[in-house]
């Protein structure tokens, strides 16, 4: 049965978990920083150039990676009861195929990080407004007519980016590829994204119960007193602005908002009161360690993010997939 | 009132009045509009004219927790996109009774429990719902149900998937319901003669706008029920019950 207590627990060793994976990003890197001289230049201590590294390069990064992360898995795990689909993520509604598309056209219009961000977001707001609008044309609004129209929309995204991509110049090619695979290394500016975090976790959760009458169908929420119209409407709204405001701040990255709720829900149930801000912390935690590999693995020269969490993904949901006949009854349905 | 769906009207000029206690069983054809009525009636639709008062105040004065409180609702259909136990499934029911950042109190539990003792889970709680055979699935839609405690219960097709032990189970849980704790009984049923034994009246739903309600005595007779039914049968009564033969 699930208690507060419970959840309590289980988020307070998240939160450990959290705080570790941004730890690991401050000490780990090309410039070996000892410990000690974290915690100095955390705490403001003399401007040297290691204090430097770990202030103004990798904190940034880990705290974006962290919200990025966080986002991700929050989109992710809200998607899947809205669409009552296990194998929907936060992509799946095409908006990172606009963002996409956004994003691209900028960098071979040449607009520095600032204008792709904007034009990722842009692109993302575009696409979650035709899905909507298409989705919802006739006033009705069933699961498998939002997931057609998202997954059409995202097919169409798609070939407008591979068209650009082929047309673009070489010299643009790398940029690009790196965005659509996701990467944090341009990620110097975090606050705006862990803003949207907290602000999508805050709105989200006082409505956790109701979310899980939703997964459980409409019928059931509406005899129970939800309003699911709304409701609906609300985490359609609230999940896409997630995954745009983390493909703005980091391109596509994939796996974490797919897999991430999964292993929380295998580890600790599908009561959304504990699995939203539990798959915002482990998805926060697997994004900042995955960032940490991209760029260690084979520093100096990085990899984009996106591939690795790829790369630890997939065995990892392989594996669970063979390993949980829960998950494989659900899968089969 | 009057019930519809675009411009096929169900029932005309519907007057019906529940009271605490009260066992009332709907009867109709397949399509005749059974169900869209007791969604009109559970607040879920609106009517095509006319209104739904649950004790004096409209649907929309009371709102969708408020209601959810007094009347609660058995859906015809259930399919389970998650894993869950039958437990946590269940406690889904007590939604209604608790504040927005609350959590299932021991309390809540305990009705639960009992709910599930009722319909004959009690050694289930544990289970995935996954699992369940239909009926087990459709006894669990209707603890979860008695979980809500509910003042009017609306039941749509209460006794699907159930073997004979437990349609007269639940319909004598229902009976107890409303004799004990005053609740009122709606629920859509195929067989005129569980109707018979266990409700007071009883509402016949002909599918083209034309509805009749009165005691169950009077209504089930073999001239109504072969024209409900559109087919000729043999209805008597034997033993105080009530017995259907298909010509």
């Amino acid at each position: 049965m699930p208690t507060r207590h419970r959840a309590l627990i289980i988020l307070a060793l998240l939160i450990g978990v959290s705080l570790g994976s941004v730890f690991l990003a401050l000490v780990v890197g090309s410039i070996p920083v000892p410990v000690a001289e974290v915690f100095a230049a955390l705490l403001g201590g003399p401007d040297e150039m290691s204090a430097n590294v770990v202030t103004s390069l990798r904190l940034p990064r880990a705290l974006a990676g962290f919200a990025c992360g966080g986002l991700l898995a929050l989109s992710g795990a809200l998607l899947q009861v809205l669409l009552r689909n296990p194998l929907a993520d936060p992509y799946i509604l095409g908006i990172s195929g606009g963002a996409g598309v956004g994003a691209i056209l900028s960098i071979l219009f040449g607009l520095g990080v600032a204008g792709i961000s904007g034009a990722a977001f842009a692109g993302a707001l575009a696409a979650m407004l035709v899905v909507f609008g298409l989705a919802h044309g006739d006033g009705s609004w069933t699961q498998t007519r939002l997931l057609l129209t998202g997954v059409i929309v995202a097919a169409g995204c798609g070939a407008l980016v591979a068209l650009i991509l082929s047309i673009a110049p070489d010299h643009q090619l790398h940029g690009m590829l790196f965005w659509l695979m996701g990467d944090l290394s341009q990620a110097a500016n975090p606050g705006l994204t862990l803003c949207a975090l907290a602000v999508v976790l805050f709105v989200t959760l006082p409505f956790a119960r109701e979310l899980n009458l939703l997964a459980r169908g409409s019928d059931t929420a509406l005899a129970l007193g939800v309003r699911v119209g709304a409701l609906r409407r609300g985490v359609y709204l609230v999940a896409s602005l997630a995954t745009a405001a983390a493909v703005a701040q980091a391109g596509s990255i994939g796996f974490i908002g797919l897999i991430v709720p999964h292993l929380v829900r295998l580890a600790t149930g599908n009561d959304q009161r504990l699995l939203l801000p539990a798959s915002v912390l482990a998805g926060g935690s697997l994004l900042v360690v995955a960032d940490t590999l991209a760029r260690t693995l084979i520093a100096p020269q990085q990899l984009p993010v996106g591939v690795l969490t790829a790369l630890i993904g997939v065995p990892v949901f392989l594996f669970l997939l063979a390993r949980d006949s829960r998950l494989n009854t659900r899968l089969n349905r | 009132m009057s019930v519809g769906i675009g411009s096929r009207i169900f029932c005309r000029d519907l007057d019906l009045e529940l009271h605490a206690g009260e066992r009332l069983a709907i009867l109709g054809r397949n399509g005749a509009g059974k169900s869209t009525l007791l969604s009109v009636l559970a607040g879920l639709r609106a009517p095509q004219a006319g209104e739904v008062r649950l004790k004096g105040a409209a649907y929309a004065e009371l709102g969708p927790r408020q209601a959810a409180r007094v009347r609660g609702w058995l859906p015809q259909s259930r399919n389970d996109a998650f894993a869950s136990t039958v437990l946590e499934t269940a406690l889904v029911g007590r939604h209604p009774h608790l504040d927005r950042w609350g959590w299932e109190s021991a309390q809540d539990a305990k009705i639960v429990r009992q709910a599930l003792v009722a319909v004959g889970l009690a050694d289930f709680e544990q289970r995935d719902i996954q699992s369940l055979s239909g009926g087990e699935r459709q006894r669990l839609a209707i603890a979860t149900l008695l979980a809500q405690q509910p003042e009017l219960f609306l039941l749509d097709e209460p006794l699907a998937y159930l073997d004979l032990k437990y349609q007269i189970a639940m319909l004598a849980l229902f009976a107890d319901a409303a004799r004990e704790s005053g609740a009122a009984v709606a629920m859509v049923l195929h067989e005129p003669a569980l109707a018979w034994r266990f409700c007071d009246r009883v509402l016949l739903v002909f599918g083209d706008g034309r509805c009749e309600c009165g005691p169950t005595v009077e209504m089930l007779n073999t001239e109504r029920l072969s024209d409900l039914y559109d087919y000729p049968l043999r209805v008597f009564e034997h033993d105080g019950q009530l017995c259907l033969i298909p010509r």
